[in-house]
This record gives C-alpha cells, sequence and structure tokens, in this order.
C-alpha cells in the first residue's frame, strides 16, 4: 500500500521535474499577485500591514486553484488515468498520492516563499512565524479540496473556468481561519486558537476529501 | 397492504401525477401569499422603531429559510439519484437549484432593500448576509457543473458529488464566517429582530413561508415535467401523450 503511494507521488513529482516551468509560473503568480495590492491601493505600510495576512492567503487561495488543471488533466489527455482508476490498488489510495504531489510542487514553494512576501509587507516576526504554520495547515487543504474539484471538471469543456466557481466558496473556511491566525498575532494576540481549527479541518479533510475525489474520477472516466 | 414506493420512482408514471399536482400547489401558493399579504400590510402593527420598512421581512425570512432548506432537499435528491441510481431523483435535483438560487438572490435583494434605510447601508460584511452569498455560489457552481457536462447522468452524478461536498460545507462555512465576523467587529449592527416579535407579524411571515414553500414544489414539479420531456424524448410513451390540447 505504501509502495503505491509512494510510486504515485514520486511518478508526478518526476513528471513536475521534467516541466519545470509550470512549477515557477504558480510560484511567480503567487509574487506577482501579492506585489500589484500595494500598486492598487498604494504604499502606506499601516494599511499594508493590515492587509498583508488577507492578500498572502487570497494570493495563495489562486495560485493553488490556477495549478489544479495539472493535477488531473494531463493524465486523462494520455490515458494513464484510466489505467489509475483501474488498477486494483484502491482509487483513495491513488488520489491521496496525486494529493501529497501536487501539494509538494504547487503549496510547499509558496509556504517557503511567503516569509520573503511577508517583509515586503512590514508584518512583524510573531506574525511571519504564524503565516508559515498557517499555510503549512492550509495549503494541503487547499490542494485535498481542490482535487474534488479537478475530478469533477476532468474532461468537462471549459474545465478551468468552472473549476474556481465550484471551488473558491469551498475555500472559504481555509481563507478566514489562516488569514484570521496571521491577524491576530500581528496585533499580538494567541493565534493557537485558529491554528487548532485549521489542523481539525485538514483532518476532515484528509478522511472525506480523498474519497470524494474518488467518487468524482470513476464519473468523470465512466 | 402493500405500498409500491417505487412507482412513481419511473419517469413515465411522475410525469401525469406531477402534471396533475401541479394546479393543486399553485392554486395553495397564490391563495396562501394573498392571505399572508393581507396579514402582513393590513393586520400586522407597524414596527414602533423601524417603521414601515420592516415590512419587507415578510418574503425576505422566507425567502432565506428557503433558500436553505432547498439546498439541503436538492442535495438529498441528488444523493438519492447517486445511491439508487435513479433518473428521477437526480431530475428532481436539478429542477430545484434555478428555484432554490432564486430565492436566495430574493433573500440577498430583499435584505439590501431592508438594510439601507435600517442601517444606512446595501449590504454589510454581516455573517448570515455573507454565507448567503456562499450559498448563491454554490448554487451558481451546481447548475454551472450540471450545464457543462453534455452526458445527461454523467452531469447528473457529478453534480450529486458536488451537491453532497456543498453539504458537509455549508455548516462549516456559516460557523467561520460568524467566527469572522464577530472577530472583526465592524459596523456594530444586529441583525436580531426586536426581541419580542407581534403574534400577527409572527403569522404573516409563516403564511408567506408557506406560500413560498408551495411556490417552491408547484415550480420544481413544471420544471421536472420539461427536464422529462426533454430528456425522454425518445420513450416510447410520450410519443403516445399526443399533442398538448
Amino acid at each position: 500500500m505504501m509502495q503505491t503511494l509512494r510510486y504515485v507521488v514520486f511518478r508526478d513529482l518526476l513528471l513536475a521535474m521534467r516541466r519545470r516551468a509550470d512549477v515557477a509560473t504558480t510560484l511567480f503568480f503567487f509574487v506577482i499577485v501579492a506585489s500589484l495590492f500595494p500598486l492598487g491601493v498604494g504604499p502606506d505600510p499601516k494599511l499594508l500591514r493590515v492587509m498583508a495576512p488577507g492578500i498572502l492567503w487570497v494570493g495563495a487561495l489562486l495560485a493553488s486553484m490556477l495549478s489544479l488543471g495539472r493535477l488531473f488533466a494531463e493524465d486523462y489527455a494520455d490515458g494513464s488515468l484510466e489505467q489509475l482508476v483501474l488498477a486494483p490498488e484502491p482509487l483513495t489510495l491513488v488520489v491521496i498520492g496525486k494529493v501529497v504531489a501536487h501539494w509538494l510542487v504547487s503549496g510547499l514553494p509558496l509556504v517557503l516563499i511567503s516569509p520573503v512576501i511577508a517583509l515586503q509587507f512590514d508584518l512583524p516576526r510573531e506574525a511571519m512565524v504564524t503565516l508559515l504554520l498557517a499555510l503549512l495547515l492550509g495549503t494541503p487543504l487547499l490542494s485535498l479540496i481542490g482535487a474534488i474539484g479537478a475530478a469533477l471538471t476532468v474532461g468537462v469543456r471549459g474545465g478551468g473556468v468552472l473549476i474556481s466557481l465550484l471551488v473558491l466558496p469551498l475555500y472559504v473556511p481555509v481563507l478566514i481561519f489562516g488569514a484570521g491566525a496571521v491577524d491576530a498575532s500581528a496585533m499580538g494576540m494567541e493565534a493557537g486558537g485558529h491554528l487548532s481549527i485549521l489542523g481539525a479541518l485538514l483532518l476532515l479533510g484528509m478522511v472525506l476529501a480523498p474519497w470524494a475525489t474518488a467518487a468524482a474520477l470513476r464519473i468523470s472516466l465512466e | 397492504m402493500k405500498l409500491n414506493w417505487f412507482k412513481y420512482a419511473a419517469p413515465a408514471t411522475f410525469y401525469p401525477l406531477a402534471g396533475k399536482l401541479i394546479p393543486w400547489f399553485a392554486l395553495a401558493a397564490a391563495g396562501l401569499t394573498v392571505a399572508g399579504l393581507y396579514l402582513s400590510f393590513f393586520v400586522a402593527p407597524t414596527d414602533f422603531q423601524q417603521g414601515e420598512s420592516y415590512r419587507i421581512i415578510f418574503i425576505h425570512v422566507p425567502a432565506a429559510w428557503m433558500s436553505m432548506f432547498i439546498y439541503i432537499v436538492m442535495a438529498g435528491w441528488a444523493a438519492a439519484g447517486l445511491i439508487f441510481n435513479t433518473r428521477l431523483s437526480s431530475m428532481m435535483a436539478s429542477a430545484l437549484a434555478p428555484t432554490g438560487a432564486l430565492f436566495t438572490f430574493i433573500a440577498l435583494w430583499t435584505g439590501a432593500l431592508w438594510g439601507k434605510p435600517t442601517w444606512g447601508a446595501w449590504w454589510v460584511w454581516d455573517a448570515r448576509l455573507t454565507s448567503e452569498l456562499i450559498l448563491l455560489f454554490l448554487y451558481m457552481g451546481f447548475m454551472a457543473l450540471h450545464a457543462a457536462i453534455d452526458d445527461p447522468r454523467r452531469a447528473d452524478r457529478a453534480s450529486a458529488v458536488l451537491a453532497l461536498v456543498g453539504v458537509v460545507n455549508v455548516p462549516i462555512i456559516y460557523f467561520s464566517v460568524k467566527w469572522w465576523n464577530t472577530l472583526h467587529q465592524g459596523a456594530s449592527v444586529s441583525m436580531t429582530m426586536a426581541p419580542k416579535m407581534a403574534a400577527t407579524m409572527l403569522l404573516g411571515m409563516l403564511v408567506m413561508a408557506l406560500a413560498c414553500w408551495m411556490y417552491s414544489i408547484a415550480a420544481a414539479l413544471a420544471r421536472v415535467r420539461c427536464i422529462i420531456l426533454e430528456r425522454e424524448q425518445q420513450a416510447e410513451w410520450i410519443a403516445n401523450l399526443g399533442e398538448p390540447a
């Protein structure tokens, strides 16, 4: 079982390594979106400090969503997704592997670069640590929820725009608690409550989302 | 006596039944609307705080109730369609979605109309308003996904999964938005009505809620009849229906 998981993760990581530009695109999208906000609302540091948690989180949400198209679409196009569904290994396991790979490729780089962007917005140091922790808990959840949307729109025309309509409303709780945690610690309050809820949501997502994704994949491929 | 629960699960038997039921529900909706409007405009007293503008709650509150209730019913039908693989259940789910979205929109719109004179703002980022808006997005996503997939059976099942995911998420979204709102504490307005509501006000609201309910059933049945005709156009029994009089 672990072997299947490892195989799927390695395979997707290898595919991502072969197309490094795709990974970089997601990352740069995140950086560019975050840099657009000061240009739009003005360079006032006080204002930017207040808005930073929200901006960083919305940027992470959009970046994670944009990369969802790659999760199943290419495997569907070359037929390997069908083989994965037909394989005797449980489909939920394959889904978990693909989600883990998606997070490693599109979520983890965001987490690692976020302190640099937080510096641009002049976030205090404690808030930066919270931001890292919150993104670390929240971005896997984004990949898990997004996988459901990606599986539902496999092979659907206009899937790219449709997926945003399906997935973004479901991202709302992650945004609220993620940005809330950073907000709280930027104001010098305890962020533990927000982080605990993010963790609880992540656990819930880990249990339910792969299952729903597998069901959606089966429907999409019948 | 043994009941055959599945008799009306077949579109061929349900189609005429729905046709017979629609006038009754439509009549009930019309009658209750007249009674409810009479109660709400002429019987219910003027609110001493909000004046006449409060009267919009007679459509606002029932619409908000229906918007949430219809989503649950829709997800229930979608789940039934997924589990029993019955075509009619999925058709009911897609027939309910536009009505639910309509009520969500009415609830938001009338809320804005009420908010302007009462709070002085068309829109406030209140927990209920925000979660109602997200509910509208969920309805839109359901309908958009259904419309994007050409094969109707596949569309049914894919949107059923989405509806079920939405049902799990609705309470999470509601509570997270609620908490977000209390944390930010923007404008200090309270959505709660005056603590004691006059009995006639409550009665008017309940009658209007029943009217909305009856309307939803009539509208959904009428829509499901259209969907049946559209999807089953190859079936023999539809050819035997003959020209509509």
